[in-house]
C-alpha cells in the first residue's frame, strides 16, 4: 500500500511539469504551428519564476509572470513562423538555444554572478505543510501546480472541443486556407496559440523551480521539454492523449526510483533507461501510428494554393 | 546601392544578414553587462587566431560538429528530422570504446575496424528510427528524443560496468593505442622528432599541444561525398523526392518505406562516425560517465541549419560555430563576459536563418523607399518647372 501511494506521489511530481509543457505543444500544433521550442519556454519560466520568487516573495506572482515571460519567448518563434513563413523547426531549436544563455545571463545579473539562484518561496500544498507530515501519505499532499495542470488540462480540452474557438484554431491547423475564406483570420489564431504556448510551457518551468525544486538551477529544466513534445505526438495531439503520455512516463520515472531503492539486483544505469525504453515499447504495442495536425508546421500564406 | 539590393537577394546574403544581426546584438549585451565591447572582440579574435595551438583546436571541436551537422542536414533534406544525432553519436562513441579496448591488432586494421564500427553502431541506431517511422509510423521525434537519453544511460552502464571501468576514474578503459588516429603520434615524441619540432615552433604548437588528428579531413571528405549523393547521384533525387512529397514520390515508384530507413541509417552512420573518430583521435580516448548530454548532436542541428542544410555548407558553418565557442571561452577567462552570451548570439543566427525571406524582404524595402523616393524627385521637378 505504502509502495502505491508512494509510486502516485512520484507519478504526478514528475508529470506536472510535463502536463504543462505537453499542453502548450498540444495549443501551439494544432493550430498549425510546430513547437520545438517548449524546451526553451520552459527554461524562461522557469528562471522567471526563480528570480520574481525570489525578490516578491509571493510564489502566485512568481507563477503568473512565469507564465508571461513563456509567452514572451514565445513570441518570436510566432513572428518568424507565423509573419515570415519561416521554417519552424529551425525557429524552435534557435528558441532553445537562446532560452538557456538568456536565463543564465539573467541569474547572473540577479544573483551576483552565481549560475544558480538562492532558495526562493514554494507554491503551498494542496492540503497544507503539516498534513500527515512523516507518513507515507504525505507524498500525495502534492503542490497546486499540479492540481492547475489539471485544471489547465480539461479547460484546453473544454475550449478545443466545445467552443467556436477551439473549432476555429483546430480548422486553422488543418486546412489554414479553408478557414481563411470562412473569414477566421489564420494569423491572429497562430499567433495567439502560439503565446499561449508559451504562457504554458512557463507555468511549467515555474512547476519546477517553485513547485518542486524551490531554487534555479543550469539542470533545472534538462530534456522536460522535448519529453513533453514527444508525448504531445504520443497523445496524438489531443490534450487527455497529452496528459496520459507525461502520465506513463511520470509512472515508469517513479517506478525506476522505487526499484532503485530496493534490493533488486539491477544497475542504476539501467533502471534510468526503463522510462525511454518503455515509452518506445508502449508506442510500438499499443498506440503506432500517429498523424499530425494536417497543417502542422506549414507556413500558411494568403492567397497560396 | 542597387549593387546592395541584388546582393540581398542572393541566398548566402540571408546566412550573412543573419550573423550580423548575431553579433550586433552580442555587442551590445557585453555593453549592458560593462564590459569593453572591442576588448572583447579583440579578445575572441586573438581566442581563435592568437596562435597555432588555438587554430588547430578550433579545427578538432569543429569535427563531430561537422560530421552531425552533415548528418543533420543530409536527413533534413530528405524530409526527416534527425533530432537523435546526439544518442547515434554516442553509441558511435561507446562501440568504438569497445571494440577498441577488445580487440588490438596492427594500426592500418585497428583504425579502420574501430572507426567503421562506431560508424556502423550509429548506423544501426538510426536505421531503427526509421524502421519504427517506416513501418510503424511512429514518428521520428519521439524514438529520436528517447534513444538520446538510452543512449546517455548506456553509455554510463558502459563506463561503470565491470569490464570496462578504469579503477578510480568516471572513465572506462582507454582504447588501445593502435586504434589512435592522431597525426605522427609516436614520431612527435620520439627524439628525432622533439628535436625537429624544437626548431620548427609553428609546427611543434601544431602536434605537441594538440591532439591534431585526421578526423577533420574525413569529415570535409564525407561532407563532399554526401553533398554529391544528393545532388549527383540517382538515389540522392529519390531521397530528396521522397522528403519533397512523400505520395508523389511512392507514385512514382519509389519506394518511401525503404528511403526513409535507408535515409535514418545513413544519418545515424555519420553521427556514429563522428562519435568513433572523436574517441580514436583525442583525449582520452575513451568513455566518460555523462551527467548531461554533451551536445554534439544539438549543436550538429546549428550547424546545418546556419548552413542552410547544404552539406558543404557546413565546412565553414562548423568552423564558425567551433570557433565561436573556443574563442568564447577565451573572452570568459581573459576579459570575463560571460560565455552564455556566445550561446544567445549562436541562438539568434540560427533564429534568423530560419527566415531565409528577411533579406529579400529588406531589399524590398530599400526598392519601395528608393522609388517613393525617385517619384518625390519627380514630382518636385515637375513643381519647380511649372
Amino acid at each position: 500500500m505504502q509502495t502505491v501511494i508512494l509510486l502516485l506521489g512520484i507519478t504526478l511530481m514528475y508529470a506536472t511539469p510535463l502536463v504543462f509543457g505537453a499542453l502548450g505543444g498540444v495549443v501551439s500544433e494544432r493550430a498549425g504551428v510546430t513547437n520545438i521550442g517548449i524546451e526553451g519556454m520552459m527554461v524562461i519560466g522557469a528562471i522567471s519564476a526563480a528570480v520574481t520568487g525570489y525578490f516578491t516573495q509571493n510564489p502566485w506572482i512568481a507563477f503568473i509572470v512565469a507564465g508571461l515571460f513563456g509567452a514572451l519567448m514565445a513570441l518570436p518563434h510566432a513572428i518568424a513562423s507565423v509573419s515570415f513563413a519561416a521554417d519552424q523547426t529551425v525557429s524552435g531549436v534557435a528558441i532553445n538555444l537562446l532560452a538557456p544563455g538568456i536565463a543564465l545571463f539573467a541569474c547572473r545579473r540577479f544573483f551576483d554572478g552565481a549560475a544558480m539562484s538562492p532558495m526562493v518561496v514554494k507554491l503551498p500544498r494542496i492540503l497544507g505543510e503539516e498534513w500527515m507530515k512523516g507518513t507515507s501519505w504525505a507524498n500525495l499532499n502534492v503542490n497546486v501546480s499540479t492540481v492547475i495542470a489539471i485544471l489547465l488540462a480539461i479547460l484546453v480540452w473544454f475550449v478545443m472541443y466545445k467552443t467556436k474557438w477551439g473549432l476555429r484554431m483546430r480548422a486553422v491547423g488543418e486546412h489554414p486556407a479553408a478557414a481563411d475564406t470562412l473569414g477566421i483570420n489564420v494569423y491572429k489564431t497562430r499567433y495567439i496559440c502560439v503565446l499561449i504556448s508559451g504562457m504554458l510551457a512557463g507555468f511549467g518551468g515555474a512547476s519546477v523551480t517553485i513547485g518542486i525544486i524551490s531554487r534555479f538551477t543550469q539542470t533545472a529544466i534538462a530534456g522536460q521539454g522535448f519529453i513533453a513534445l514527444a508525448a504531445v505526438i504520443f497523445g496524438k495531439w489531443t490534450p487527455f492523449g497529452a496528459c496520459g503520455a507525461c502520465a506513463l512516463f511520470g509512472a515508469t520515472q517513479a517506478l525506476a526510483i522505487i526499484l532503485g531503492g530496493g534490493e533488486l539486483p539491477i544497475p542504476s544505469t539501467v533502471l534510468s533507461m526503463l522510462p525511454y525504453v518503455m515509452t518506445i515499447v508502449v508506442l510500438v504495442l499499443f498506440v503506432g501510428k500517429s498523424v499530425a495536425p494536417k497543417a502542422d508546421g506549414v507556413p500558411y500564406i494568403k492567397g497560396s494554393r | 546601392m542597387s549593387g546592395l539590393v541584388k546582393f540581398l537577394r542572393r541566398p548566402i546574403a540571408s546566412t550573412l544578414v543573419a550573423v550580423l544581426v548575431g553579433l550586433l546584438i552580442a555587442i551590445l549585451l557585453v555593453l549592458v553587462t560593462g564590459y569593453d565591447p572591442l576588448q572583447t572582440v579583440a579578445t575572441l579574435v586573438h581566442g581563435v587566431f592568437g596562435s597555432p595551438k588555438y587554430i588547430t583546436n578550433v579545427i578538432i571541436k569543429a569535427t563531430p560538429i561537422l560530421l552531425t551537422g552533415v548528418a543533420v542536414s543530409f536527413a533534413f533534406r530528405t524530409g526527416l528530422f534527425n533530432i537523435g544525432a546526439e544518442g547515434q553519436y554516442i553509441l558511435g562513441t561507446i562501440v568504438a570504446t569497445i571494440v577498441g579496448v577488445s580487440v588490438n591488432l596492427p594500426a592500418v586494421l585497428q583504425i579502420p575496424l574501430v572507426v567503421l564500427s562506431g560508424a556502423l553502431g550509429g548506423a544501426l541506431l538510426g536505421a531503427l528510427i526509421g524502421f519504427l517511422k517506416a513501418r510503424l509510423g511512429i514518428h521520428e521525434v519521439i524514438t529520436s528524443i528517447m534513444t538520446n537519453w538510452i543512449m546517455l544511460y548506456l553509455c554510463n552502464f558502459v563506463v561503470s560496468s565491470e569490464a570496462f571501468h578504469n579503477p578510480n576514474s568516471n572513465t572506462a578503459y582507454p582504447i588501445n593505442p593502435s586504434g589512435y588516429t592522431m597525426i605522427l603520434p609516436q614520431w612527435k615524441v620520439s627524439d628525432e622528432g622533439i628535436e625537429y619540432l624544437l626548431q620548427h615552433p609553428w609546427l611543434r604548437d601544431v602536434l605537441l599541444k594538440t591532439d591534431l588528428n585526421v578526423g577533420f579531413l574525413v569529415a570535409v571528405f564525407v561532407a563532399i561525398v554526401v553533398g554529391i549523393l544528393l545532388k549527383r547521384t540517382k538515389l540522392g533525387y529519390q531521397l530528396r523526392a521522397v522528403g519533397l512529397n512523400k505520395d508523389a514520390a511512392r507514385f512514382s515508384g519509389i519506394a518511401v518505406e525503404r528511403s526513409v530507413v535507408l535515409c535514418m541509417l545513413i544519418s545515424g552512420g555519420i553521427c556514429g562516425l563522428a562519435g568513433a573518430l572523436n574517441i580514436t583521435g583525442i583525449n582520452p580516448h575513451t568513455l566518460s560517465t555523462l551527467v548531461a548530454q554533451e551536445g554534439y548532436g544539438f549543436n550538429g542541428l546549428s550547424v546545418a541549419f546556419i548552413a542552410g542544410c547544404s552539406t558543404v555548407g557546413c565546412i565553414p558553418s562548423s568552423l564558425f560555430f567551433s570557433a565561436l565557442m573556443y574563442g568564447g571561452m577565451t573572452v570568459q577567462q581573459v576579459v570575463g563576459v560571460p560565455s552564455e552570451i556566445i550561446n544567445i548570439m549562436i541562438g539568434i543566427i540560427v533564429f534568423f536563418t530560419a527566415i531565409p525571406s528577411m533579406a529579400p524582404w529588406i531589399a524590398d524595402a530599400i526598392e519601395r523607399r528608393r522609388s517613393r523616393e525617385n517619384k518625390n524627385l519627380a514630382q518636385e521637378t515637375k513643381g519647380e518647372e511649372a
